[in-house]
């Protein structure tokens, strides 16, 4: 049980949080020929897109109601209904995805109601699907902005099933994915439960959509790729539900009340026993045995814990993420011994409670640097943006969470399932072992000063940066 | 944790309708408000020396809501400012602002690293409800102020707070009373406008509260070379993406020319407040600070010109012109002994570049401001340049294009990637040069691309950043990946995917 410290600083530096907006526009490039229009003024969505485009090296597509000087003081109504039109008209989309701003909020802005007046008054876009969603960027963060979409999604386009028609498809699961999952993971989550002879229907899909790869299509203004809003429509019919996140709990137990389809719940799938929970299920549902091909998989899993075990256990580590990533990264460290000495979350969450370490903060990076610090971390885990941070640390980063900016394909790392953990437990290992510090050198006052000959004899540690300084 | 939605807007909207109402009608009616009004906006807008307001309104079109692509005020105001390094950069609002913008541009110090670091007030809800935005902003000053002892304070407005009526003016004037450190608010809400329009509001906030505030230092002895008068000069919209203007400074040195300030890039705080003492100021590139410069003639007598350091030609120029503004014949004879040497010197370094670039052909879209000095840039380096964006360029602008690229230089107004790729392949070019927007537009399409945007990794500026260009151009143009992507795999049909159709997804698939 970690405690759970508040905010106490009036100024976040170095900002751990990304909004709920862009949250909610990450669910909605997880659906096919979508595309989301942020209820707001332009700079949200073009900083939105610059932050999705920069993580996944993919075009992003994101709009905006453009809201101004006049829309912002007299009505930005008609912004949202004639942005509404143009996507419509332009390129015909399956659905249109509209998150509010904290500017759209504040000013009052009742986004169902416009949506029911773009529909009075457009008739012919009856084809596109507009699901409206309030996203305030002054509460939760990007996880929680993308739970709501995901809610909005299923609450807008999931039908109840006919009579006898809950769970009609027996081969079929639906998983409902957090925002923590990378387009890799959803890949290997695909293979997982095709291994049990299940089909998935994933929600969001942004492994297909955002996953990075050629198309003969050269340029497309909507998604390419994702989950289909006919199948979201039918989800009904599957026979269970695998829920993956403790962040899409409402939105879960809507899809359940909706749909009547029962529902297995994991609060992430790191490391082996998260794995083997996942796995039992499968079987479970499936009624068929874990097939060969998955045990040999634990089982190198096991060597690897096993081979690795010298680097990672006690290893004190530093981590910095949205609520679900950070218990999923803490309990799975945590379960190949290391020791979580720092974590901070940006924003609240009940999961937070389930992370092995004395304390949880709320807050920045710069909370992270001074705990990890304090706690003499040996390890951090976060987004590009503690790249920084752990410099001056002198410890290494493994990069988790959005944004990842400053490597290739941290979009397409697989953390899930047991492939994934063992390429990450060597991950873990070799940044220890590429940081190993010796003992410190001692040298006796009886022996000559080595280092007027030129010889390496400055610590590792970076110089203190100028104007860094601290008092 | 999450409180259900219904109920909590239905709660909020009462406070917020109220407090809506109170912001829009102090908005409207008081002139003492903090939000800009809307006739200082305008004013803005209307900035006499920039030539989109003589010939044509092109580079001020309003927002379309579904069809607008570009950044808000607010983060035309950051990208103008934060490269002053030493000074704490505090935005004053919700997470999405400072969330997904904080470190992501590209320009770099020399000394300090404090404007890298992200300063937000990280509004929540409650403050935005209460209206406790103000108080948490004046504590969040003494924080930095405390943790991190910045030359200067700068709080830039946002959406909301705007919105709220948070007044950053007073909050600024009270802190520096209380604390001593010199505390500037920029009052930049996003939904004030375009990026441009934040550039020149930026450049408004320095000339208003910061330029004119201390005398330079004297030159130091130790620079002081016989024979040689140091003048003193400024540059305004450059900003040291990837370091590119340390290839051009040391020339700068060389001459006598001591830059008082760049605004800015590599700048600090105290070089800000000199800048009215400058003999003469150099435009580079951007029109977007024009406002700054033209205010340091009126109000201080200080000379401008616009010039660029892309390409060989054109950094020759903006040397020239320092030395025609400064009417010193003999920093006239050096600066052209400095060009002579200077051109011979790339010109060999650049001869086994231009052998392999000669005549390959590049279709630019730069947005319009910064296109006629790539072009010449290009042009120096052997290219053809078959077709520019001119959106957001003046008829002036076009002139230019056409002098230097001839009279049938194709110009593209329409920015989108179907309409880009399309050009591209009517113009049979090899290579895309854009900002980082279109990066994934071309190679998704499969043709090669040169970034020349803000957050670049690459120094193209002054004779020596010709080759930097020169590599990276040759780089993508020569990588074997090409034909490896465009060609089919060897099980399917022989047809290759061609590199240039442009084949927008029909509607209504999947
Ligand atoms: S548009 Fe407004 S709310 Fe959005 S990033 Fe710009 S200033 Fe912030």
């Amino acid at each position: 049980m970690a405690e759970i410290i508040r905010r106490s600083k009036a100024l976040a530096v170095n900002p751990l949080k990304a909004s709920q907006p862009l949250g909610a526009a990450l669910a909605f490039l997880g659906l096919d020929n979508c595309i989301p229009m942020l209820h707001g003024a332009q700079g949200c969505s073009a900083f939105g897109k610059v932050f999705l485009v920069r993580h996944f090296r993919e075009p992003i597509p994101l709009q905006t109601s453009a809201m101004d000087q006049v829309s912002t003081i007299m009505s930005a109504d008609e912004n949202v209904i004639e942005g509404l039109r143009v996507l419509c008209e332009k390129n015909h989309p399956d659905i249109i995805g509209l998150p509010t701003t904290g500017l759209s909020e504040v000013q009052g802005t009742d986004i169902r109601r416009l949506v029911r007046r773009f529909r009075e008054q457009h008739p012919q876009f009856a084809a596109t699907a507009v699901v409206p969603v309030n996203t305030p960027d002054y509460s939760g963060c990007l996880e929680s902005g993308y739970a709501l979409a995901l809610e909005a999604v299923i609450d807008a386009l999931v039908e109840a099933p006919q009579p006898h028609g809950s769970g009609r498809r027996k081969k079929q699961v639906n998983v409902l994915a957090a925002s923590m999952l990378t387009p890799g993971d959803i890949e290997c989550l695909r293979e997982w439960i095709a291994a049990f002879g299940l089909r998935a229907v994933v929600l969001p899909d942004i492994g297909d959509s955002l996953d990075g790869h050629l198309v003969a299509a050269e340029s497309t203004p909507l998604t390419f790729g994702g989950t289909a809003k006919s199948e979201i429509a039918r989800m009904g019919e599957s026979a269970a539900t695998l829920v993956i996140g403790r962040s899409l709990s409402r939105a879960a137990d809507l899809l359940r009340e909706r749909t009547g389809v029962p529902d297995r719940r994991f609060d992430h799938l790191l490391g082996l026993d998260a794995c083997d929970a996942f796995t039992l299920v499968l079987a479970e549902i499936s009624g068929q045995a874990v097939p060969a091909a998955i045990e040999r998989q634990r089982a190198q899993l096991q060597d690897a814990m096993v081979d690795s075990h010298f680097m990672t256990c006690f290893l004190r580590v530093g981590i910095a993420a949205d609520p679900d990533l950070l218990v999923a990264l803490g309990q799975f460290l945590a379960g190949a011994g290391a020791e979580v000495v720092a974590a901070v979350a940006p924003a609240r969450a009940e999961v937070l409670a389930d992370l092995p370490s004395a304390a949880v903060r709320i807050g920045d990076l710069e909370d992270l640097e001074r705990a990890a610090e304090a706690g003499r971390a040996q390890l951090i885990v976060s987004n590009s943006h503690a790249a920084a941070c752990a410099e001056r640390l002198g410890v290494p980063l493994l990069r988790a969470g959005f944004p990842q900016y400053d490597r290739v394909g941290g979009y397409a790392r697989t953390w899930v399932g047991y492939r994934g953990a063992r390429a990450a437990l060597f991950d873990v290992a070799n940044l220890f072992l590429g940081n190993h510090h010796d003992t410190p050198v001692h040298r006796s006052i009886y022996r000559p000063d080595y280092r007027s000959d030129g010889r390496r004899d400055a610590p590792c540690r970076p110089a203190p940066e100028a104007g860094l300084a601290r008092r | 944790m999450r409180q259900d939605p219904a109920g909590r807007f239905r709660l909020f909207r009462t406070v917020k309708d109220l407090s809506f109402w109170h912001a829009a009608c102090d908005y409207l009616c008081k002139p003492t408000r903090t939000a800009m009004k809307a006739a200082e906006i305008a004013e803005l807008q209307n900035e006499p020396a920039c030539v989109h307001n003589k010939k044509e309104k092109s580079g001020c079109v309003k927002a379309k809501p579904g069809a607008t692509a570009g950044g808000c005020a607010f983060d035309g105001a950051q990208i103008a400012l934060l490269p002053i390094a030493d000074v704490a950069h505090i935005v004053h609002g919700p997470a999405a602002c400072a969330g997904s913008s904080w470190d992501n541009r590209g320009a770099r110090s020399s000394g300090p690293m404090l404007y890298r670091v992200g300063m937000t007030t990280d509004l929540t809800e409650q403050d935005v409800i209460m209206g406790r935005g103000e108080a948490r902003l004046f504590h969040a000053i003494k924080q930095a102020i405390d943790d991190y002892a910045p030359a200067a304070v700068f709080l830039y407005a946002t959406c909301v707070t705007a919105l709220i009526g948070d007044d950053l003016e007073a909050v600024a004037a009270a802190a520096s009373k209380r604390w001593g450190t010199p505390v500037v608010s920029v009052d930049c809400a996003g939904f004030y406008g375009t990026k441009n329009l934040g550039n020149r509001i930026a450049g408004e906030a320095m000339f208003r509260q910061v330029v004119g505030s201390r005398e330079p230092d004297p030159v130091p002895e130790s620079a002081q070379r016989p024979g040689i008068t140091v003048h003193d000069v400024n540059l305004i919209g450059e900003y040291n993406i990837a370091g590119e203007f340390w290839q051009v400074a040391p020339l700068f040195d060389e001459l006598g020319l001591r830059i008082l300030c760049t605004l800015s890039g590599d700048a600090r705080f105290r070089e800000v407040q000199t800048m009215h003492r400058a003999e003469a100021s150099m435009v580079v590139c951007a029109k977007a600070l024009l406002n700054v410069a033209r205010k340091l003639e009126e109000g201080y007598g200080v000379p401008f010109f616009e010039g660029s350091f892309y390409g060989i030609s054109d950094t020759s120029q903006a040397f020239r012109d320092f030395a025609r503004l400064l009417d010193d014949a003999d920093l006239a004879a050096r600066t052209e002994r400095m060009i002579e040497r200077e051109e011979m010197k790339i010109r060999a370094a650049l001869a086994p570049w231009t052998a392999r670039l000669e005549g390959r052909r590049a279709l630019l879209y730069t947005g319009g401001v910064k296109s006629w000095s790539v072009v010449s840039a290009l042009q120096d380096l052997g290219m053809t340049v078959v077709a520019t964006g001119t959106k957001k360029s003046t008829e002036e602008d076009k002139q230019r294009i056409r002098e230097i690229m001839g009279e049938d230089a194709r110009m593209i107004t329409d920015g989108s990637p179907g309409a880009l790729l399309q050009a591209f392949k009517d113009t049979r070019a090899d290579l895309l040069i854009a900002g980082g927007r279109n990066l994934y537009t071309a190679l998704k399409a499969r043709i090669p691309f040169l970034d020349i945007n803000q957050e670049r990794e690459f120094a193209y500026a002054g004779y020596r950043g010709m080759l930097e260009l020169a590599r990276q151009l040759a780089l993508t143009l020569e990588a074997p990946v090409w034909a490896k992507v465009r060609a089919p795999a060897p099980w399917s049909a022989p047809q290759s995917i061609c590199a240039s159709a442009t084949t927008v997804r029909a509607a209504g698939h999947g």
